[in-house]
């Protein structure tokens, strides 16, 4: 027989974090912080309107570019949180999660062997969607002490003539950074002059601690009309199962996004877009609420890093921490697979967010602080423990 | 800081003060000040344990009573109120909007006792019209608390 599969496929590594899931399942009462996804129940209201969407027997598709209800209330939103105009009609499509999102925007906008800029650590997906879209993944290793954020030099230092798209992954999965308005204008100074294009992946948008609203590269001068914003509602309305996000851009690439969405998915799920604009009408305070309780978290797992001398920049986003093990002289899954193996903690190596995630390792704080204490008082012990061992 | 500490300490008064600077990223200091200011004010009144009696071996009944009266002239409902809530069985006493005055919960060893109570001491004060009594036949929630279910992580153990 012929061999049935396509090379481009089999030769995706698979995920780190596959890896490591692994090994945790096989393990009882493990006490687990590596999660990407809130601890937080979808609000009961936005469930509620789910709910009533089915008794009302809406369970036909909705229009392929999502309902007309859902786009406005995203465009309301985007305008009120982040003042960015869309025309509902023709800039939005709903996507299955931000996810979807991602692979269509880049399968829209590539071509086979131009290249995508992706800074890492970063979100698990970027590297393979680039390539199962033909193109060729640029990797930019983001560095500590910028806070892993993007500067202006290390963007320059990776384009060429062929570079297409910039993903920028802000606020960060896995290191909690963010780049404010200052940082981002660094940047779009350079992708304008060097007519390049930006998906810019904002699912973590309302999950920012440093006092400030959560800035798009899509507001500044130039760049709206070269920028694909992708959000969604699994983190900030704690709603990952009901697979739900969207991206706005530039009609003539929103259209063709649109085009591969409606032959490979057809719409996003009925009743989730349903509840979705309960969530985007009435879910300020719920958002409000549960950003309050993270970021108690993130304080109390600062403070205890401090106490325990870990070192650990201070992250302003989403809900990680992205502490620095170098100093124990072991690799990141060297240090997490002994950690669990020892105290039954489960954290993330930073690899499996590219290979510059070595020497850290992900702790998710979407944990109730009980569940932290818990976590914190062993890792405390094992980093003693190592101490004492050298 | 106030609503702050105040929605923290709702759910949690047992927290340890240290804990409370540390969440809200605040000196210790400002928020012993603080919290011994709120109570000086008045606003802080106590602190209570929650508390699933049902699973005691422990006999309670609670009963909500809805309180018809009529107020005094020159006093208002505050006499009345103050009558009902100087008995230490009656746990609250609220003014109420519409079919009734007075709503008044309780708490006592069983049915009887709190019947007893209602057709003794209350019904029979020269202000009250009317009483109804509902018996509580069970919690599912108290102060923003599920009592009938723990809570249990759904979610996969690790996930990207």
């Amino acid at each position: 027989m012929r061999n049935p599969l396509a090379d481009k496929v089999v030769n995706i590594k698979p995920s780190g974090i596959r890896k490591f899931f692994d090994i945790v399942s096989e393990m009882k009462d493990v006490v687990s912080l590596g999660v990407g996804e809130p601890d937080f129940d979808t609000p009961w209201h936005i469930r509620d309107e789910g709910i009533y969407s089915l008794e009302k027997g809406r369970t036909f598709y909705t229009s392929n570019a999502g309902l007309k209800e859902l786009k406005t209330e995203i465009c309301n939103y985007l305008k009120r949180k982040m003042n960015l105009s869309y025309d509902a009609d023709r800039e939005v499509v709903v996507t299955v999660g931000g996810s979807e999102a991602i692979d269509i925007s880049l399968r829209a906008m590539i071509n086979p062997g131009e290249e995508v800029l992706i800074p890492q650590p970063s979100y698990v997906s970027y590297e393979p969607c680039a390539i199962l879209a033909d193109a060729v993944p640029v990797i930019i290793e983001l560095k500590a002490e910028n806070e892993f954020r993007l500067t202006k030099d290390e963007l320059l230092a990776h384009i060429t003539d062929k570079t297409k798209v910039l993903i920028l992954p802000f606020p960060n999965n896995p290191t909690g950074g963010i780049m404010e308005r200052g940082d981002l204008e660094a940047i779009a100074e350079v992708i304008v002059e060097k007519d390049i294009f930006v998906i810019s992946d904002e699912i973590y948008s309302e999950l920012t601690y440093n006092g400030e609203r959560h800035v798009s590269i899509a507001e500044l001068p130039g760049m709206w009309e070269r920028t694909i914003v992708i959000n969604g509602f699994s983190k900030a309305y704690a709603m990952t199962g009901w697979r739900l996000g969207y991206a706005c851009g530039p009609v003539s690439i929103i259209e063709e996004m649109i085009k591969i969405h409606q032959f490979a998915i057809m719409c996003a799920p009925t009743t989730s877009q349903y509840a979705a604009v309960a969530a985007l009408r009435d879910g300020d305070e719920d958002v409000a609420e549960m950003r309050e309780a993270y970021n108690q978290r993130r304080r109390y797992l600062m403070h205890a890093f401090r106490e325990m001398e870990l070192d650990c920049f201070e992250p302003f986003g989403a809900f990680y921490v992205f502490p620095c093990i170098r100093a124990f002289g072991m690799t990141s899954e060297a240090f997490a697979t002994r950690f669990l193996a020892e105290e039954k903690v489960a954290v993330v190596p930073g690899t499996a967010f590219g290979d510059c995630g070595e020497g850290f390792l992900r702790i998710s704080y979407a944990y109730s602080l009980d569940n932290l204490k818990i976590a914190i008082d062993r890792l405390g012990a094992f980093v003693e423990r190592l101490r004492e061992e050298k | 800081m106030r609503e702050k500490i105040l929605t923290i300490i709702e759910k949690n008064s047992r927290i340890d003060i240290g804990e409370l600077a540390v969440l809200l990223g605040i000196e210790e200091i400002d928020v012993v000040n603080e919290m011994a200011a709120m109570k000086d004010e008045g606003i802080i009144c106590g602190y209570h344990t929650l508390i699933d009696w049902d699973k005691t071996e422990i006999d309670k009944v609670s009963a909500l009573i809805e309180v018809r009266v009529t107020p005094k002239r020159g006093q208002g409902y505050e006499s009345i109120a103050e009558r009902i809530y100087k008995y230490p069985e009656v746990n609250a006493v609220y003014l109420i909007s519409g079919a009734y005055d007075l709503l008044v919960t309780l708490e006592g060893k069983s049915l009887k006792e709190v019947s007893k109570f209602v057709s003794d001491k209350l019904a029979t004060l020269d202000s009250v019209l009317s009483t109804a009594t509902h018996f509580i036949l069970k919690k599912y929630k108290d102060h923003g608390t599920i009592m009938t279910k723990k809570y249990e992580d759904k979610r996969e153990l690790i996930t990207p």
